[in-house]
């Protein structure tokens, strides 16, 4: 069967993610920002899978644009949109914006430079067959510790955000 | 070319498995003109199931008993004026019917409707279903919004909420059927879709009844929780038509409210096929254990044939039923045609090459038409939730027992694991 991860896919996918990431931060209208957004992970999730990284890919479209996105509509549809497209933007950031983008993209520029060195010349060949089960042994095997963390985490703030939102427990 | 065709036949995988474009196209054209036939068949017998219910007629003047409905209905809606609202934000407004449309057909990638019936089978199969078929609800967001008006909206809220409670409670049944599913020697289980039948197949019981009740109330929640995603009574709050007008929809007409409709269908369709698979062994027979041998895998492999038979003589007993009057000649002679056609069908499926072939599809099918009718039943039957009474059955009743029942599936699992292979 011939791979699917071809460049031309890749550089679609990257395409649609940046004019996606351009258009959540210059959109006024807050509802088209969350639906680019939502563009964006999608355009994520399919280079996930690009990378044979099916689970990750599913987990992805369940949780963020499933899930996650839908909450975020769910509250920005609540805002009156007419009053804030007319209201100026006041978080204006432009020196933090600038700094961080610089780093960011003198970070890539390195990392393509120099990466020969840093990483292996070839990627490991990954089976996709089993790819959700290897995940599952890392998860639960030599991960498990920091795994658990994570979770517990997720609980404190599960029980703090119902504390937070319950006058009476 | 025709080397090219020919040599998935020879082969035992699924056409995307064998990478063989051409029959991928062809299953998904099959696909897609099976579920556009099963949405229409499913709206005149709602129609109809519903008005008998209710001591009604149902449906009765286009074509005998009404069984040229669809046709007329679908003709209408193709021919009634597209509005779009003037105040409505026309691009979201065009394009969140095509996106609810998308993600309902595109979770029938995955389904099996047969050991090699499917268009694909993917690692992450149960995985992709879910989250393919939660990003419909983005799509009723997106119109609800975009419609710019009171009602669409609040449907649109009510929707999205209960969408995001309830898929909770669904993850949940579905990972306890999942664990089930790595019950072997090895331990490993699987998300695929095809996968888990043949677990289903391969510990010789199906889901639903392992572990028994475990299984079972696994299988409720999912139940109870597939109606909740589809928007179906009791729990179309979205478009509850006394409280909202038509919720989300009000403000689409003709082609667009067309398209919401069919994706409500199809994906009606698509959760119940989740459900087949995950607990009634998919394309499996049913008695596989108890009912065992060839002469029964034989006569099992009849039915098919037997189903089709059978319509055809309904239709011949209610032919004969008709009124012997001038005016409903051109109706008898119609439900005639319909039943040699029917009979004609059922005839041919009794070829045994074909027979073979086809059963798997029909199990399938047979089994997610008995959750179709179900689907009526509800409706004709449960009155609406109030939507904290939704809210409150959805994360204060379903999502307990659902953890519970996995805690306790995964504790019974673990003990029969290391007491059978220590």
């Amino acid at each position: 069967m011939a791979p699917v991860a071809t460049p031309f896919f890749f550089y679609m996918l990257s395409g649609i993610m940046l004019i996606g990431g351009i258009l959540v931060i210059t959109r006024k209208n807050p509802v088209h920002s969350a639906l680019a957004l939502i563009v964006t992970l999608l355009a994520q999730a399919s280079i996930y899978l690009m990378l044979y990284a099916p689970f990750v890919a599913g987990v992805q479209i369940i949780l963020y644009a499933g899930g996650i996105m839908v909450l975020f509509l769910f509250v920005i549809m609540l805002v009156s949109i007419d009053r804030s497209m007319k209201e100026r933007q006041f978080n204006s950031q432009w020196a933090v914006g600038i700094i961080a983008a610089t780093a960011l993209g003198g970070l890539f520029i390195a990392v393509f430079t120099k990466g020969k060195d840093i990483f292996p010349e070839h990627a490991l060949p990954v089976v996709e067959n089993d790819n959700t089960q290897q995940l599952a042994t890392m998860l639960y095997g030599q991960y498990m510790f920091a795994f658990e963390i994570a979770s517990l985490l997720l609980l404190v703030a599960i029980i703090g955000a119902v504390v937070m939102a319950k006058k009476r427990i | 070319m025709l080397a090219y065709i020919k040599s998935y036949l020879s082969s035992s995988q699924t056409p995307g498995a064998a990478g063989n474009m051409f029959w991928v196209l062809v299953y998904i054209l099959i696909i897609f003109g099976g579920l556009s036939i099963a949405v229409m068949l499913m709206t005149w017998l709602e129609r109809k199931i519903l008005a008998h219910m209710q001591v009604r007629l149902g449906p009765m003047r286009v074509g005998p008993h009404g069984l040229l409905q669809p046709i007329a209905d679908s003709l209408k809606l193709l021919l009634k004026e597209d509005i779009i609202p003037s105040e409505a934000d026309g691009f979201i407004f065009w394009i969140a019917p095509f996106i609810v449309v998308l993600a309902a057909f595109t979770v029938f990638v995955v389904i099996p409707f047969g050991p090699t019936h499917a268009i694909t089978d993917m690692n992450i199969g149960i995985l992709f279903m879910l989250g393919v078929s939660s990003l419909s609800v983005l799509g009723i967001v997106m119109a609800g919004w975009a419609s710019n008006s009171h009602y669409p909206l609040i449907g649109a809220l009510r929707s999205s909420a209960q969408m995001v409670s309830y898929e909770v409670a669904m993850g949940l049944a579905v990972v306890s059927a999942v664990l089930m599913t790595s019950l072997n020697a090895e331990g490993t289980g699987t998300l695929s879709m095809i996968g888990i039948v043949q677990a289903q197949q391969a510990q010789g019981e199906w889901f639903i009844f392992k572990f028994f009740p475990l299984g079972l109330i696994a299988f409720f929640i999912f139940a109870v929780a597939m109606i909740a995603e589809t928007n179906r009574a009791p729990f179309d709050l979205a478009e509850a038509e006394s409280e909202l007008t038509a919720g989300f929809h009000t403000e689409y007409s003709g082609f667009r409210w067309s398209l919401f409709f069919l994706s409500e269908y199809t994906a009606m369709i698509a959760v119940s096929s989740i459900a087949v698979t995950l607990w009634l062994g998919g394309w499996l027979r049913p008695f596989p254990n108890w009912l065992n041998g060839a002469t029964w895998d034989k006569a099992f492999s009849l039915f098919p044939g037997i189903a089709f038979l059978f319509l055809a003589a309904m239709c011949f007993f209610n032919a004969a039923r008709m009124p012997k009057h001038p005016l409903f000649r051109v109706q008898t002679i119609g439900l005639a045609i319909f039943g040699i056609l029917m009979g004609l069908i059922g005839l041919f499926l009794f070829i045994p090459a074909v027979s073979s072939r086809v059963q798997d599809i029909f199990w399938f099918a047979a089994k997610v038409a008995g959750f179709m009718y179900l689907y009526i039943w509800y409706r004709g039957t449960f009155p609406r939730y109030r939507f904290d009474q939704l809210m409150q059955m959805g994360w204060k009743v379903l999502l307990p027992i659902g953890l519970g029942v996995l805690i306790l599936t995964a504790g019974v699992a673990l003990v029969q694991q290391n007491l059978w292979h220590p």
